[in-house]
């Protein structure tokens, strides 16, 4: 059986940093804070791995299924007779690999920053806000009750924004973490709203019991739910659509990706962390975790995600092949790849055979982890080295960053779908359950693997080989000589490299799938003829335009005109938005609500205010004091009175 | 439980303060005052505690009845619920940062030499009235402290303000005057309706017919609806926060607007039901007007206080959906939300304070990069900032997700889409609150001079350490509040669904 407090500890350990570092890490932990906050992640890891490894070989599988067991489960606010949230440990095969790749990853990038940031005025803060992060999204992956997974999605959001705006002394930092929050929080009060469809429709919150009410259709809460709609689509589908689009927030799916981009104005190794590895799937996550409502009862939603996902996949493909700055570039490709995620999870099946695509997309989600994880980091070694993000400033940097280059030559194999590296086993998985379910979609994911092999290449090249590098406003023989920055920053790169080579040998299928059964996948050699040859060709492309300095892109670039230039501008969605919020938010909504209640409401008070003194302006005149005039004033009431009793009231 | 401590110790306190000699006296005095007001507001939520685990199961606990005139049927009856409990705790949390922050008053722009002991007074004074307030259990009581609270701020703002004082001081004592006019005969109706009685369980028993329940609900609730912002009642606030001294604006939305909350709920919904029910649609779309239009205007300001006093009509407008929505849990978060706003908000007065009183500026434009000088205050606007867009584990999450759990259970769509209206304000609050943090606390330090300011004094950090300990306390742990305004709704309940 699990051990709850074991698998409390996982998350626990990186919150005691975060209190520890957040209250005296200033005063007292000024140096060490980096390695308490690695110590603390450290002994998460080996519990994660420990956890991991006892529930994969030791109690998890019961007659050949793996079981859902929750451990802890504390009521934390009751809002009704059975409906309350609760905080506790919900351990199931994807609970349990993500809390091995969040540990690691975050580990990962604990010990890189150690020599990335060293030297940094706020060290402790950093330290303290990534113990707060690791712990909410350990939060997140173990939540065993749908409003828990809620609360720590904020927190993950408010620990990214607090990252992305690290260096809050940049105006373009503090843009980019305004913009990251609230376009995920846009997104997330979709995922309110369906919480509280969810919620009405099944009268719980607890994942399992919610999963159970929800996907039987002889439940009385199906029952009732099918009868509500509006625009002709039922409670239920509404409720899977909005929790689907907080998802789609998080995981940065179009058209809610504007934030991802920006949000690279963070230290670098954050941006592998949460906006590579870790945050970003948090969407694909959710919406595995209510794999069977989508794929049970709302299959027209979850059709609707794999859509989505397709293209997200291909739209930032296209985006990533023309951008020179390298991290936003890499963004691009996570939001490329999360779309193959995402769609993966959209043609699958719930059981047997047909579920391929869940796991694909789990195993995806696993190996994109270490890939691009390491493909920031080794980003961080090369901005590190040129103090530059702009591939305009690299180049021949082979040389000088050698453990970096072959690093980062193995992710981008990877991520390429290169055979025997990580990425080619996952990705041709996911192309296979595309194959079978939906041939449209199969198309695009195929289109999006050469692209993604061509703007990996171009970084790479671009970068490592192509005009010998030259650090801007400074002497190129003695600029930027301090080598690739000590066994702190190389070692996860090593490790990650390690990763991102082999862990598509793991069989993930016999681990996770849709219905805890083992699936056996089966390898097509025939299949992956097609995916490896378009990632090959587009390689070669990339090594024929980059390998060396020529006018060959800017040619194509020419030639392609008006897609190019508005591939980019990014297609001119950040505009999209800037003129809805700009100028329709704010100048048409914003200013008339401020300028209504300066000038309506509070003129009406004003206006009484007036009136009351006008009045008694006027009449104040009557007490003049003097007897005749009062004696007046008597004579015509008793006229009135009179005149009044004899004509009217008679 | 003795409840006539809890008014006794403002009031001991207050006379102490007009005897004292010097700033140095009146400080620790006031001090010392709240500190025995906090002691006994944490002991009255144990004893309180203590009373409903051995299975106390009256309506109103440690009740006192004392005869004042009682051939009118006026009495000093006193006891308190849940409900009570809370915002006894509320204002003693208010109440001791108020006197913190205030604590060098004199040194300050909005200082008046020598007139510390008059300030203190009346802060005091002011927490009298709240405390007398919600342990009242007669009507009659219970108006008089309601004025015993308004006369104070008239004070406050016109002597310590800063502004257009006047206009402001005026502006609100005239709105709450008149709010206090409704009440009045909203009060008087219900007297002679019901024999001859201001007795708050005395009137919950007796059956006021309908019609006169949908005649004088409006004169209360509305007249309540003054105090606590309702729209489009609300314009006094942000005029008589912005010129209102720090401690000022702390208690104006810290506690006075909770009496409004608190009367619109104890004495028009829970004594008219039928009143209630009847008016229940338009309160709901009088309250998501307030708060998704509060929230808009917020966007647009350009000083602090303004912001704050406009996102409080935003925040204050949860309260009210909460009370339109007439289901168990909606009342409850409405409950929370009082409770949470009132302390989020003097944090976030107490913040805007200890930033103006550096700089000498409140508007967001001149500020920017305080972080690097003042990274204590900076965190806590963080903090409160964090609080009020509704950042879990803080304590505006859990009051609106109870609000918005409770509204939901009406299955019609009416209330469906006012739901989802309100819920849309937490991403205009995202915006707002993160532009004014944006502003001031990040980005490039815009004066040089700012570099030299100094971060918060020992009573600042204080002030802000007890604000943000009940923040947390509400935000981690959500159920022992839950616990104490759950039955204490669920008896509103019953009296509304007429059991």
């Amino acid at each position: 059986m699990p051990n709850a407090t074991t698998i409390a500890l996982i998350p626990l350990l990186p919150l005691a940093g975060f209190i520890l570092l957040g209250l005296f890490g200033r005063k007292y932990f000024k140096a060490s804070s980096g390695i308490i906050g690695t110590a603390l992640l450290l002994i998460s890891t080996i519990l994660a791995l420990y956890t991991a490894y006892d529930y994969f070989f030791v109690y998890g599988n019961v007659n050949g299924v793996y079981q859902k067991f929750v451990p802890l489960q504390l009521t934390w606010l009751e809002f009704s007779e059975g409906v309350s949230i609760d905080m506790g440990l919900l351990i199931d095969p994807i609970s349990v690999m993500m809390l091995v790749v969040v540990t690691f990853v975050s580990l990962m990038v604990h010990i890189y920053s150690l020599g990335y940031l060293k030297g940094e005025e706020r060290f402790p803060t950093y330290y303290a806000f990534l113990g707060l992060f690791t712990f909410s999204m350990l939060g997140l992956v173990v939540a065993s009750n749908i409003f828990q997974i809620y609360i720590f999605w904020e927190l993950v959001g408010v620990s990214s924004f607090l990252l992305i705006g690290y260096y809050y002394d940049r105006p373009s930092a503090v843009a980019a973490c305004k913009k990251a929050f609230i376009v995920t929080r846009f997104a997330d009060l979709g995922f309110l709203i369906g919480i509280l469809i969810l919620a009405f429709c099944s009268g719980t919150l607890d994942f399992a019991t919610l999963i159970e009410r929800l996907t039987s259709p002889e439940s009385n809460e199906v029952k009732t739910s099918v009868t509500y709609s509006f625009l002709g689509v039922s409670a239920l589908s509404w409720g899977a659509m909005l929790v689907f689009i907080g998802g789609a927030g998080k995981s940065a799916m179009f058209p809610l990706h504007i934030w991802l981009p920006d949000a690279m104005e963070g230290p670098t190794p954050v941006s592998a962390l949460i906006h590579a590895a870790t945050m970003v799937v948090a969407g694909v996550y959710l919406v595995a975790r209510l794999f069977p409502i989508f794929s049970i009862t709302t299959p027209a939603v979850l059709e609707l995600v794999g859509w989505v996902g397709a293209v997200s996949a291909i739209i930032a493909a296209i985006i990533a092949c023309t951008q020179t700055d390298i991290k936003r570039v890499l963004a691009y490709s996570t939001m490329s790849q999360i779309g193959y995620m995402m769609f993966s999870l959209g043609v699958s099946g719930y059981g047997g055979e047909a579920a391929l695509g869940y796991t694909a997309s789990m195993f995806h989600l696993f190996t994109h982890a270490m890939f691009k994880a390491l493909l920031f980091l080794g980003a961080g070694a090369v901005i590190h080295y040129v103090h530059s993000n702009d591939m305009k400033d690299m180049g021949g940097l082979r040389k000088y960053l050698p453990i970096t280059h072959i690093t980062f030559l193995i992710a981008c194999l990877a991520i390429a779908g290169v055979p025997p590296f990580a990425g080619f086993f996952s990705k041709e998985e996911i192309l296979l359950a595309a194959y079978q379910n939906n041939r449209t979609i199969y198309w695009i994911a195929l289109i999006t693997s050469g692209l993604t092999a061509f703007y990996m290449f171009r970084l790479y090249f671009n970068i490592f080989w192509n005009k010998p590098h030259h650090a801007h406003g400074e002497n190129p023989a003695t600029a930027g000589r301090h080598g690739e920055g000590g066994f702190v920053m190389m070692m996860p790169l090593v490790l990650l490299a390690v990763g991102a080579a082999a862990a598509g040998f793991i069989p993930f299928g016999e681990f996770v799938s849709a219905d805890g059964k083992p699936l056996v996948s089966h390898f097509h050699l025939n299949f992956s003829i097609a995916p490896v040859a378009i990632g090959l060709a587009g390689i070669l492309i990339a090594l024929w335009f980059y390998k060396k300095q020529n006018d060959r892109p800017a040619k194509l670039a020419a030639s392609l005109g008006g897609l190019y230039k508005a591939a980019y501008h990014k297609f001119y969605i950040d505009e999209v938005y800037l003129f809805i919020t700009k100028k329709i938010l704010f100048n048409l909504v914003g200013r008339p609500a401020a300028w209504f209640d300066r000038n309506v409401v509070d003129g009406m008070v004003n206006l009484t205010g007036k009136a009351t003194q006008e009045v008694s302006e006027g009449i104040k005149k009557m007490q003049s004091g003097k007897v005749q005039q009062y004696a007046i004033y008597f004579l015509a009431g008793v006229i009135v009175l009179a005149a009044l009793f004899i004509y009217v009231w008679r | 439980m003795n409840l006539l401590l809890l008014i006794g110790a403002p009031l001991l306190t207050a006379v102490a303060v007009l005897l004292s000699r010097n700033q140095q006296q009146v400080r620790w005095i006031s001090l010392a005052g709240s500190v025995v007001q906090l002691g006994l507001a944490v002991a009255l939520l144990l004893a309180f505690r203590q009373e409903t685990a051995a299975g106390n199961t009256e309506q109103v606990f440690f009740e006192m009845n004392y005869p004042l005139f009682s051939s009118l049927g006026i009495n000093f009856h006193f006891g308190v619920d849940g409900i009570s409990v809370a915002m006894i705790l509320l204002t003693s949390f208010v109440v001791i940062a108020g006197v913190l922050v205030s604590w060098n008053i004199e040194n300050l722009p909005a200082g008046k030499a020598g007139m510390t002991k008059e300030f203190y007074f009346l802060l005091l004074l002011l927490a009298l009235g709240a405390y007398g307030f919600f342990i009242s259990l007669d009507l009659f009581i219970l108006f008089f402290f309601l004025e015993i609270s308004v006369i104070p701020k008239y004070l406050l703002i016109g002597i310590w303000g800063s502004g257009k004082k006047e206009y402001s001081a005026n502006k609100l004592a005239l709105m709450l005057m008149g709010g206090s006019a409704l009440i009045l005969v909203g009060m008087l109706g219900l007297y002679f309706t019901a024999g001859h009685s201001f007795d708050i369980l005395t009137l919950s028993q007796t059956a006021i017919p309908a019609e006169t329940q949908h005649l004088l609900f409006p004169f209360l609730f509305l007249g309540f609806g003054v105090f606590t912002a309702l729209f489009p009642l609300h314009t006094w606030v942000p005029d008589g926060h912005s010129s209102a001294p720090t401690a000022g604006s702390m208690f104006l939305a810290g506690i006075s607007m909770k009496l409004g909350g608190y009367g619109c709920l104890r004495v028009a919904t829970y004594l008219l039901p039928e009143g209630a029910k009847q008016y229940a649609d338009i309160i709901i779309i009088l309250s998501a007007i307030a708060i998704l239009y509060g929230a808009f205007a917020t966007m647009m300001q350009k000083d602090l206080k303004y912001i704050n006093a406009y996102s409080s009509v935003s925040h204050v407008g949860f309260s009210l959906l909460g009370i339109g929505m007439l289901t168990q849990t909606a009342i409850t978060g409405a409950l929370m939300q009082m409770v949470s706003h009132g302390l989020m908000t003097a944090l976030f007065f107490a913040v805007i304070g200890m930033i103006y009183d550096r700089t000498h500026t409140r508007m967001v434009n001149e500020m920017g990069g305080l972080m690097k000088p003042l990274p204590f205050i900076s965190t806590i606007f963080f903090i409160v900032g964090l609080c009020s867009l509704g950042l879990p584990g803080l304590s505006g999450f859990v009051a609106e997700m109870t609000v918005f759990m409770g509204s939901w259970q009406n299955d019609d769509a009416f209330h469906r889409i006012a739901t989802i209206a309100a819920a849309m304000s937490i991403v205009v609050t995202a915006v707002y609150i993160l532009r004014a943090i944006g502003q001031t606390a990040m980005g490039p330090v815009k004066n040089e001079s700012f570099l030299q300011l100094k971060d918060a004094g020992w009573n600042e950090k204080l002030a802000a350490i007890i604000l943000v300990a009940g923040i947390l306390a509400i935000g981690i742990a959500p159920g022992w509040l839950n616990d104490l305004l759950r039955p204490a709704a669920e008896e509103i309940m019953n009296r509304i669904a007429g059991k």
